[in-house]
């Protein structure tokens, strides 16, 4: 590393410019995880109250609890599926607004297009498929009316189904952002050369596009598994109750004031998600990705 | 997203390739290939899924007050936009919306200003700065509502009361400033050097550099960054949920509403949040446009 041959006043200088963040960061990140962490090996009158004290009981109680397993079981169902859909939806829309969209400004404004519900409200967003799925939803009155079923179907609401579906829906910009970046950055001229020596538009994606579009994947990946690991408000509203992920089995236990266990849960989830995370870190480097 | 934002200027640049390669991608003499027309019809389908059922509470919520959750229309009215301002039972929405709209707002200017400085700061490497980096990404990728219940109970251990002002403020922070430093970095990578460089030549402070230079040519980016930071903190609802304390944020009180109303007054809420939004992002990429395009007649005329 070169920081260690900086001059201490570049350190200092660097230190001011980053001090705000860092005291944002430091109250509002470090110290409630290291908070959530103490809490995990308290124990609890439980009321509320937190006895301070180091015990394993909540970890130990996580641990042997046959649904932590189908938790962790449903919420990777959950993140692989939706990691799926994001990923192909996403890599091929990025593709599509970067090689086939031949008029830059239209490409920009179609990318806009595509960006513009990130910024309005998940819960919105999310509940709007409710007069689409719904037992009398568009869909199923369009399918009866067709007379391709004669009964409504009711797995599309309120279902896995639907919590993939509102995933897929919320996560897919997260996925088309970062491929989007990366793929913009191939230099056309790589492609040209690639067709004057022979290859086959199947070959320019199995060779340069898709290597080439790695570290957008990457970041997308990270984003769509930690967002998703993290949910609980669309697993509770979409599964309308049916199923519970890691995070919504956390939230129950703060409703009901079981903090240690709840705590104890976060913990666990947090390492996991910190492996995955530095797994795929492995693979690219987001600093230099981002700032280059 | 604001990358491309700040790319527009530069399309240019990439204008001059393009004719050449699209012949390249098409070989037949600039005929689309199939999978041009795949991939429109997915993109045409991804389009419409991501606003097709937005668009269906918009209109279902201007029913009249026989109307129900799904299709068909049951007349049109504003009678649940009415109802949802002034009912009880569905909740305080106006101090909820009007508390919303004043903490998004602290929230963009905080956001702004230490986005800024971060990015400054990560211009040049200092011992450390991986570590803060990590931090961030950390803060990132937390899952809110684990890192909302640790504020709330920090809040309580110190004896502090949670309030939407405080500890939310705190918490949306902890979301809305990694995004705001991650834009700052897209925006930063396209800044030259050499102007700040020249304002030192002539004999500028670092303060006059700053305002009189970095300021203005940053300008896009920084609007870019309050579009996020407004837009994340006026939405967010994870970590706000253990740390506003006795009163609601908006989508607190849309999260309850979720639970227990089952009228198009839900609807009503949807489409009046979704309204401030698309205004307050119009503006941001209006301002954006806008900014881009007097560079432009001022650097030809």
């Amino acid at each position: 590393m070169q920081s260690s041959q900086t001059p201490p006043r570049a350190n200092l200088a660097g230190w001011l410019y980053v001090a705000p963040l860092v005291l944002v960061l430091v109250p509002f990140f470090v110290a409630p995880i290291l908070v959530v962490l103490a809490a995990s090996f308290f124990a609890t009158d439980g009321f509320g109250g937190l006895t301070p004290g180091f015990t394993l009981a909540s970890y130990v109680e996580v641990l042997h609890s046959a649904l932590t397993l189908k938790l962790y079981l449903a919420t990777i169902k959950f993140t692989v599926l939706t990691w799926i859909f994001t990923l192909i939806i996403g890599f091929f829309v990025a593709y599509f607004l970067v090689f086939h969209v031949r008029n830059q400004l239209l490409a920009i404004g179609l990318f806009l297009l595509c960006t513009v519900p990130f910024w309005t409200s998940n819960i919105i967003r999310m509940i709007s498929w409710i007069p689409l799925l719904g037992k009398e939803g568009l869909i199923n009155q369009a399918l009866l009316g067709m007379g391709v079923i004669r009964q409504p179907l009711e797995v599309l609401l309120f279902s896995d189904l639907a919590v993939v579906i509102a995933y897929v829906h919320q996560l897919t910009i997260f996925m088309i952002v970062p491929i989007f970046n990366s793929m913009a950055r191939i230099d056309k001229k790589l492609i040209e050369a690639a067709i004057d020596a022979g290859a086959s538009r199947f070959d320019i994606m199995r060779l340069i596009v898709v290597p080439m579009s790695k570290s957008g994947i990457a970041l997308g990946t990270i984003f769509v598994v930690s967002i998703v690991m993290g949910d609980f408000f669309v697993v509770k509203v979409m599964s309308g109750g049916g199923s519970a992920s890691v995070v919504s089995a956390f939230y129950e236990d703060v409703g009901v004031l079981q903090y240690p266990t709840a705590a104890a849960s976060a913990v666990l989830l947090t390492l996991v998600l910190v492996a995955i995370v530095s797994l795929i870190l492995r693979t690219v480097d987001i600093r230099q990705e981002i700032t280059r | 997203m604001s990358a491309v934002l700040a790319d527009m200027p530069k399309s240019d640049v990439s204008k001059t390739v393009a004719p050449a390669t699209t012949k390249a991608i098409a070989p037949s003499k600039g005929g689309r290939p199939w999978t041009f027309y795949v991939l429109a019809a997915l993109f045409a389908f991804y389009v419409i899924a991501l606003y097709g059922p937005m668009f269906c509470i918009y209109i279902l919520s201007f029913q009249d007050i026989r109307g129900g959750l799904v299709f068909p229309m049951k007349g049109h009215s504003l009678h649940w936009f009415v109802d949802l301002f002034t009912q009880v039972r569905t909740g305080d929405v106006k101090g909820s919306f009007d508390r919303s709209i004043k903490l998004a707002v602290i929230v963009t200017v905080i956001t702004v200003v230490v986005s800024f400085f971060a990015g400054l700061g990560f211009r040049k490497r200092f011992r450390g700065d991986t570590f803060v980096f990590y931090m961030m990404i950390g803060s990132l990728v937390a899952p809110g509502l684990v890192l909302g219940l640790g504020t709330g109970l920090l809040f309580q251990a110190l004896g502090l009361n949670a309030s939407w002002y405080t500890s939310a403020l705190g918490a949306q922070l902890s979301w809305t400033l990694p995004f705001g430093v991650l834009v700052m970095f897209a925006v930063m990578s396209r800044f030259n050097h050499v102007w700040e460089e020249a304002a030192y030549d002539l004999g500028a402070s670092r303060w006059q550099s700053i305002r009189l230079v970095m300021i203005p040519v940053l300008a896009p980016g920084l609007v870019a960054v309050a579009l996020f930071g407004f837009t994340l903190s006026y939405d967010e609802f994870a970590r706000s949920l253990q740390t506003a304390g006795s009163l609601n944020t908006l989508p607190l009180e849309i999260w309850s509403m979720t639970l227990n109303v089952t009228s198009p007054s839900l609807y009503a809420l949807g489409t009046v949040t979704t309204i401030v939004s698309f205004v307050v992002i119009g503006a941001s990429l209006g301002t954006i446009v806008l900014i881009q395009k007097r560079r432009g007649s001022a650097t030809k005329g």
